[in-house]
């Protein structure tokens, strides 16, 4: 158990490195996402009375968007690691297959913070949204959904063969269910069949819980969102453990 | 000593594709043994069945008195594998990886003087994608030493590289002899395998044909030697056909070409010589080597 968690912080830290070394993935991860950001902020609050929905929702909007990013990498580069003979490498040491994927995971996470703490720096000048009303509660609640929804990344990553089927794959399922999520029309519009999808997707109860939490109203009205939430990333390890494929 | 492996008809089919068919053999402890065969004929598929990479379909498999496909800690930290056309992080540093590797064992050597024996001191902060092929195998060999394993693997270690790499490298194979380390691998040089293995397995098709040291499968397969001579004296090939064991002689003006069987054979022919005080020019004596042997056995040669 203590050698796993050295593990961890190692392999962490050197794909962090590894991350960081290579120019276009931080371009593309970090500083591209908040350039725009500060971009947009600039011609909207220039021209226009920033609409409601700006405001209110952005930070949610922006948390999701960012965590499917994540997932969508997570994906992409396991698959690359599979195709490239790293994960097979890897197969011949008593390195577990869920320190690799956790490794993965956490890098994710610490990008992800940075880039939404350049996010919040560079919304701050434009914007005129209401602050967090609990920030930490808010915090709390962006690592709960992200740990869940990287978690299906987990299972994505296990299962997918190639970076090329990765990505399309990837971003056909989060971005189909971020529009059933209940961010952009009520889930109680939708129709039948859809509304069942949207209610057992992990992406619908990210946006309860994160709405609940930026507003203040705290996290004891949301237990069922926290609970599908839960109950997501235990399934997700679980099944990822078992379809995990070195090669 | 129990042998460190032993593989009891071992079987592996990808689909219609019948891999490996019923492989028997042992490593002895301290030796090193080599898998010879061309591309395709099952030796990859073998090792990653010892090494528990991959999930044989029959037969049994037992390496320091453990199954590998239950991948138990105690085996995995006794074993050192370097796997086939195995890649890294393009951007991980030489140092990263060992350092990484260090971490996925208890005991662990020295990583400096690691580096140093693989001649990657000077590369140790070389991102992976920078490094030559030789290089890359040296770092893969180092990998697969951080644990001061009891016994490793090295799989088609010098494929692709130059004649210089190569023996350094096979300088570091035997290096890991004398340090006791027992050493399965797999190869389709013929000369790695005369140079390297203390015994050899000949495989093809899946199927294990021949198994030995270099030495035994010659005298089994090819027990013939070919003397060749030149001299200016008048001789004839009547002159040899007494020899004891000789079977073809062959001249061709003042060559001879004698082949014959026996221990004593080539003593024969020097003292037939020297019985007709004949002033050889030119005496040249043609061994057979794991070449003929695998020529023999399958009827080609191991790069058709």
């Amino acid at each position: 158990m203590l050698r796993s968690a050295a593990q961890l912080a190692k392999l962490t830290w050197v794909e962090i490195k590894i991350f960081v070394r290579e120019p276009m993935g931080v371009i593309g991860t970090v500083l591209v996402p908040v350039i725009l950001f500060a971009l947009l902020g600039r011609w909207m609050t220039r021209d226009l009375e920033a609409p409601s929905f700006v405001s209110s929702e952005l930070p949610i909007l922006a948390v999701l968007l960012v965590v499917i990013g994540a997932v969508l990498s997570l994906t992409t580069i396991l698959a690359i690691y599979r195709e490239g003979g790293i994960l097979k490498r890897l197969k011949a040491t008593p390195l577990s297959p869920l320190v690799i994927l956790s490794a993965h995971v956490l890098v994710k996470l610490v990008l992800t913070s940075v880039t939404l703490l350049l996010l919040v720096v560079a919304g701050r000048r434009f914007y005129t949204g209401p602050p967090p009303a609990a920030p930490w509660s808010f915090l709390g609640a962006v690592i709960v959904v992200s740990l869940s929804l990287l978690s299906l990344g987990f299972v994505l990553a296990s299962v997918v063969r190639t970076a090329r089927f990765a990505q399309p794959v990837g971003s056909i399922l989060l971005y189909s269910l971020l529009s059933i999520s209940g961010l952009f029309f009520p889930v109680a519009a939708l129709p039948g069949a859809w509304k069942t999808v949207a209610l057992l997707s992990p992406l619908t109860h990210g946006v309860d819980l994160l709405r609940s939490a930026w507003a203040g109203a705290g996290w004891a009205g949301e237990w069922v969102a926290l609970l599908a939430l839960l109950a997501n990333l235990v399934i997700c390890v679980a099944v990822a453990r078992r379809v995990f494929r070195w090669e | 000593m129990p042998p460190v492996v032993t593989v009891a008809n071992l079987r592996k089919a990808y689909g219609p594709l019948v891999a490996v068919d019923d492989v028997s053999f042992e490593v002895e402890e301290g030796e090193i043994f080599g898998l010879l065969g061309p591309n395709g004929a099952g030796k990859t598929t073998t090792m990653e069945c010892v090494e528990g990479v991959r999930k044989p379909d029959a037969g049994v498999i037992r390496i320091l008195g453990h199954d590998p496909a239950d991948r138990s800690d105690d085996l995995l930290r006794r074993i050192g594998v370097q796997l086939q056309e195995a890649q890294l992080q393009k951007r991980i540093r030489v140092w990263e990886a060992v350092d990484l590797w260090k971490t996925l064992f208890p005991e662990t050597v020295d990583a400096d003087g690691l580096l140093a024996e693989l001649g990657l001191t000077e590369k140790r902060e070389t991102k992976f994608m920078d490094l030559s092929g030789g290089q890359k195998q040296r770092l893969f060999i180092a990998l697969a030493l951080v644990n001061d394993p009891q016994v490793v693997f090295l799989d088609e270690l010098t494929t692709g590289l130059d004649p210089q790499a190569r023996r350094r490298i096979w300088e570091l194979v035997l290096g890991m002899k004398e340090r006791g380390k027992s050493v399965f691998l797999t190869t389709h040089l013929m000369e790695e395998a005369e140079r390297l293995c203390d015994r050899v397995a000949i495989i093809e098709h899946g199927r294990l044909i021949e198994i030995g040291t270099a030495p035994e499968l010659v005298r089994r397969h090819c027990p013939e030697r070919t003397v060749h001579f030149s001299t200016a004296d008048a001789a004839t090939p009547e002159l040899f056909s007494g020899v004891p064991g000789v079977s073809a002689i062959v001249h061709d003006g003042e060559r001879f070409s004698l082949t014959g069987l026996g221990p004593d054979f080539i003593s024969n022919v020097i003292e037939r010589v020297a019985e007709h005080r004949l002033r050889v020019t030119d005496f040249r004596t043609e061994t057979p080597t794991l070449e003929d042997v695998f020529l023999q056995l399958t009827g080609h040669s191991i790069r058709d």
